[in-house]
């Protein structure tokens, strides 16, 4: 461990002298105030240092002192409904220990309440020869989570003294006999943020991850152990988007990292998800979530690590064997945090300021993203699904954090402007947004939903698709210049924009919906364009083919329970062929 | 009595190299005394050593290397703070410029303040009316949000500004309020404009201003935004009040920000700023806000000129990102005569949803504030299309979008400096221009309230 003092102060960088011995990337606590910093370069016996809290007030000379250890998070029982900082201190706890509102500096809290007793229960019996990520017991952490005590990485031997119990994270609950003599093991283990936890392999995903958001779950799906990136410019609705997936997704534990971002959205998750039911287990969505609390006014250095804190954290319940949903907004405040640091350091910069690793690094972050065959005896299988929200500057994605990740991701979900000024949310264009995962997700969709779920999304982009073609012609020679056929067309692309993909978030039932209704929403707008064309070719008028009445109830069917979506979808359905029919009737006479 | 140095090696710009100093802190405040007995202040940037670079607060005018002396101080820059200083003019460090009495303070506060803890903020949901319709009724402003005015140079942003000072209220109470007005490298009229409106409004005394004109140092904007801000959390969360601040122009603010970053030679970021603007300027937005367990609340109205009407510009894109919305102005719509000139569509309250409704305005207001934002967009579509093709190519139903449009324009943003509409008056004219439309083209609204408000009859009138 070594001692050393400070020489240079400038900012959220400190350069100690006296650091020969410090390992790269050792957690430093520096000046009397004992603020947490990491060492981030080495040069002789000098080591450049971020410091994680405010820097004002710092001086030369005074002491920096290295724990020999990485930056490092704990994981254990107590993550879940957690609001931490970056470097993962409780934020409820400093607001106790604290006694302000405001975040002062050098507050020392532990990651997981050490006052709380767990229900431990063993699930292997005592003489059992375990390896690492083996489960040995279980916590109910939540109503929801079931938290699995796994053996810590790089160990194994066999188990004693194991026994059912109520345990604070560092009491003993077994002794394990490995090769080099007893180890005694905890509910709490610790793991270095920067680097990913290890698994047996990796494997391709083949479900998708359903979120009741339409225009992903049916155009542009993410698979369990997926990445997306979702860049738009301010005002898109980025963060609501994330959001909503934070919500909705069908995973079992959901980590949200608010990187950067404005306070009030911690706020605002924290207000809400405890009142939201997850649908599928219909308790609180507070239960099964991790927040990760960075906001644009707290240091920047630690908003660098927030992102590693929240990923390790994930690993770790996908290690369990579950489905982790992570989201990150934004993970351009990271970049900027990266290029912050970069410059003060004095390196050469490549694009935009953006230091040369940058592409690396995000590479680096999201292929800790994945379907895996997890650690240990028994066959496990966790997928992490990761979510990164971009801000690029000025909307304009050819900046380098935008590039930079659209050559990792494979869904990329491009938000609009444009379409947000048209109060058209999710502000998702469909033209330019992708997901490479339609192709390996199409079994799974038409085995588990309806087999000819794929047709019909299909048919409705190339609705959307000719109805971008149409419109260049409308725009240069006006509507009469189309065809019948060709106003039909236009009419159903713009149900499928009105009717099936403008989802409202702030909906109590719109903005959730499940498979079913998404396929039964697809039907109804086809069968208008289908039935409709029909009758034109037996003679109806296009007018009165657009001015049909039930338009407005496939419209308003969105609006539909999930409790009614059955006969509600038979009776709209009744009605397009009556008034069809009455159409034609009238036509005759 | 802190060490005095007469050590200073060089002076460039706005920065200053004092060598061979001793128990000297990163953000210490500095005191430079020259030879006339004048003092300036300046803080530490970097320590390195026994070097430190310092910034400069006030002009570099004067300063010389052999006679001037430097002493650190101890402390970061502070301000003294006091309910006295309501009704109060000061400069862009806070001293006072009004020929009145020095303020003697309760407390002196950092004024960089600390960062508030996500998990002790209360989400800002009071609805706030301001009598400006296209604000109440589409892109509601609520307490303790941050919502920017990005304007440019020419168009009405301080006549609005001064209307929302002067009509902002919570309905139903009478609360201790506050306006605390931190002026930043803007001309003397423009400063005075303020000053005169608040003065007529009598809410004068119940105002704290910070003056840093055009012709002041730029380097002192650094602090002003920070003076201001510490004032207002002082009166916000320590005396309960509710107070408005508004900021103008930060993009003076923004560009002063630049000049010290070139001097340092760091590398730019987009357009010459620095890479840690949006960190620098989250540092001052975020600063608004409820916390809980408070009565007090700090609304922010930072004020910018977007260079070029160009909102893709560091300063706009940046603190669009960081505040919780924006109001556009727009140019064209300031040629037609529309006052205030306020683009609805790119505009935007991120706090709305939470502000709006059963109980805060009314149960329809969400409902409407879509339909009218949707049929708006589709009415602007539509007078595009005509503007290339003529009138006679747009369907009956895009002539009626169109008519739409022009009527939204004209009754419903276009309301005067001078008019305060209620909440119930913004509603009810937006329902009146709906009935511009026929009932089936409102989808975004529910049924119930298109049986309550949406009147057959009403619309059978009109066209007659």
């Amino acid at each position: 461990m070594s001692k050393g003092i400070i020489k240079k102060v400038a900012g959220p960088l400190v350069v100690a002298s006296g650091m020969r011995g410090a390992n790269m990337y050792d957690v430093v606590r520096v000046s009397e105030r004992r603020l947490i910093g990491e060492v981030i370069e080495m040069h002789g016996d000098e080591a450049s240092i971020q410091v994680y809290e405010e820097t004002s007030g710092l001086g030369p000379g005074a002491p920096v002192e290295s724990t020999g250890m990485p930056l490092s998070v704990e994981l254990g029982p107590g993550l879940i409904q957690s609001i931490y900082d970056g470097i993962q201190r409780p934020l409820d706890d400093i607001l106790k220990v604290s006694g302000t509102n405001l975040l002062t500096r050098g507050v020392e809290v532990p990651s997981l309440k050490r006052d709380i007793k767990w229900h431990f229960v063993p699930t292997v019996v005592p003489g059992t020869y375990v390896e690492a990520g083996d489960v040995i017991g279980t916590v109910q952490e939540t109503a929801v989570v079931l938290h699995k005590i796994m053996v810590p990485i790089g160990k194994s031997g066999r188990i004693r003294d194991l026994k059912e119990g109520e345990f604070t994270v560092t009491d003993k609950i077994a002794t394990l006999e490995t090769e080099n003599g007893p180890e005694d093991l905890t509910l709490m283990q610790k793991w270095p943020v920067r680097q990913g936890r290890p698994y047996k392999k990796k494997i391709p995903p083949t479900q998708p991850l359903i979120t009741g958001q339409r225009v992903v779950d049916t155009m542009f799906p993410i698979a369990k152990g997926g990445v997306a990136a979702v860049p738009g410019p301010f005002g898109s609705g980025k963060t609501v988007i994330q959001h909503q997936l934070a919500k909705w997704a069908d995973a079992d534990i959901v980590v949200y990292i608010g990187c950067g971002e404005r306070g009030n959205e911690m706020t605002d998750v924290l207000n809400e998800f405890p009142e939201l039911k997850d649908p599928k287990t219909g308790r609180s969505l507070m239960e099964r979530t991790v927040l990760i609390a960075n906001t644009s006014d707290m240091p920047v250095a630690a908003r660098e690590a927030s992102i590693y804190t929240g990923i390790t954290v994930a690993e770790y319940f996908r290690d369990m064997g579950y489905s982790v949903a992570l989201m990150a907004d934004s993970t351009s405040r990271w970049a900027e945090a990266l290029r912050e640091m970069s410059g003060r350091l004095q390196e050469m910069p490549g694009e935009e300021g953006y230091p040369a690793y940058l592409g690396s690094r995000l590479a680096q972050f999201y292929e800790r993203a994945g379907m895996v065959q997890t650690l240990g005896t028994e066959e496990r299988y966790g997928a992490l699904s990761v979510i990164g929200a971009v801000s690029p500057a000025g909307g304009d994605i050819s900046e380098p954090v935008s590039q930079a990740t659209l050559r990792i991701v494979k869904v990329f979900w491009s938000l609009d402007s444009a379409l947000a000024y048209k109060r058209h949310f999710p502000a998702i264009n469909w033209l330019t947004s992708y997901s490479l995962y339609l192709d390996s997700m199409e079994e799974w969709f038409n085995k588990n939903v309806y087999p000819d779920w794929m047709y019909c999304r299909n048919r409705l982009m190339r609705l959307l698709q000719e109805e971008a073609e149409l419109q260049e012609i409308v725009q240069l020679v006006g509507m009469d210049a189309l065809s019948p056929p060709e106003r039909l067309r236009l009419e159903a692309a713009r149900s499928v924009r009105e009717d099936f993909l403008h989802q409202n978030s702030f909906h109590e039932i719109d903005t959730y919906t499940s498979l079913e209704k998404q396929y039964r929403m697809m039907k109804l707008v086809l069968a208008y364009y289908q039935e409709a064309a029909e009758a034109m070719n037996a003679g109806a008028d296009i007018e009165e083919l657009v001015n049909l009445p039930v338009r407005e109830e496939i419209g308003r069917y969105k609006y539909t329970e999930e409790s009614r979506i059955q006969p509600a979808y038979e009776a709209v359905r009744a009605r397009l062929k009556e008034e069809l029919a009455a159409l034609l009737a009238r036509k005759e006479d | 009595m802190p060490k005095e140095y007469r050590t200073i090696q060089e002076v460039a710009g706005p920065l200053m190299l004092v060598t061979g100093v001793e128990n000297v802190t990163y953000d210490e405040l500095g005191e430079i005394e020259l030879k006339n007995g004048e003092k300036r202040r300046c803080k530490v940037l970097e320590i390195n050593g026994t070097d430190a670079l310092v910034q400069l607060f006030e002009s570099s005018t004067g300063l010389n290397l052999e006679s001037s002396k430097v002493r650190f101080l101890g402390r970061s820059m502070e301000l003294g703070v006091s309910e006295d200083m309501l009704g109060r003019v000061f400069d862009g460090l806070g001293r006072p410029i009004d020929d009145g009495p020095e303020i003697l303070p309760d407390s002196r506060n950092d004024i960089n303040g600390l960062p508030m803890n996500p998990a002790a903020r209360a989400y800002p949901q009071e609805f706030i009316q301001t009598g400006v319709s296209a604000i109440d009724g589409l892109n509601t402003l609520v307490r303790g949000q941050k919502l920017p005015i990005f304007s440019a140079s020419g168009l009405p942003h301080a006549q609005l500004a001064a209307q929302i000072a002067r009509q902002a209220r919570v309905r139903g109470t009478d609360e201790n309020f506050a306006v605390v007005f931190a002026a930043m490298g803007i001309t003397f009229e423009e400063s005075n404009f303020f000053v005169e409106s608040f003065r007529e409004s009598g809410a004068l005394e119940r105002t704290v201003l910070f003056i840093n004109l055009a012709n002041d140092p730029a380097v002192e904007r650094i602090a002003t935004p920070r003076m201001a801000l510490t004032a207002a959390e002082y009166l916000a969360f320590e005396k309960d009040m509710h107070v408005l601040v508004i900021l103008t122009d930060i993009t003076n603010y923004a560009d002063a920000l630049r000049e010290v970053s070139a001097a340092r030679k760091e590398v730019p970021g987009r357009r010459g700023y620095p890479g840690y603007m949006y960190t620098d300027l989250a540092s001052l937005y975020e600063r608004a806000g409820r916390q809980r367990g408070k009565t007090g609340s700090i609304t922010m109205i930072p004020i910018l000129s977007m260079p070029e009407d160009d909102k893709t510009h560091p300063i706009p894109d940046l603190t669009g990102y960081i505040t919780e919305g924006q109001i556009i102005l727009s140019r064209d719509l300031y040629r037609k005569n529309i006052a205030p000139p306020i683009d609805v569509l790119p505009s935007l309250s991120r706090l709305k949803d939470k502000g709006i409704g059963e109980g805060k305005t009314r149960a329809d207001h969400s409902n409407v504030l879509n339909q009218l934002f949707a049929a708006y967009a589709r009415g602007k579509e539509a007078k595009e299309l005509m503007v290339v093709l003529g009138e006679a190519a747009l369907t009956n139903m895009d002539k009626k979008y169109a008519a739409f449009a022009d009527a939204f324009e004209t009754h419903y943003v276009s309301q005067g400096y001078q008019a305060n509409r209620s909440i119930e008056e913004t509603l009810d004219i937006g329902w009146e221009l709906l009935h511009l439309l026929p009932r089936t083209e409102l989808k975004r609204i529910d049924e119930k309230y298109l049986d309550m408000y949406y009147n057959e009859e009403k619309k059978a009138e009109e066209a007659q």
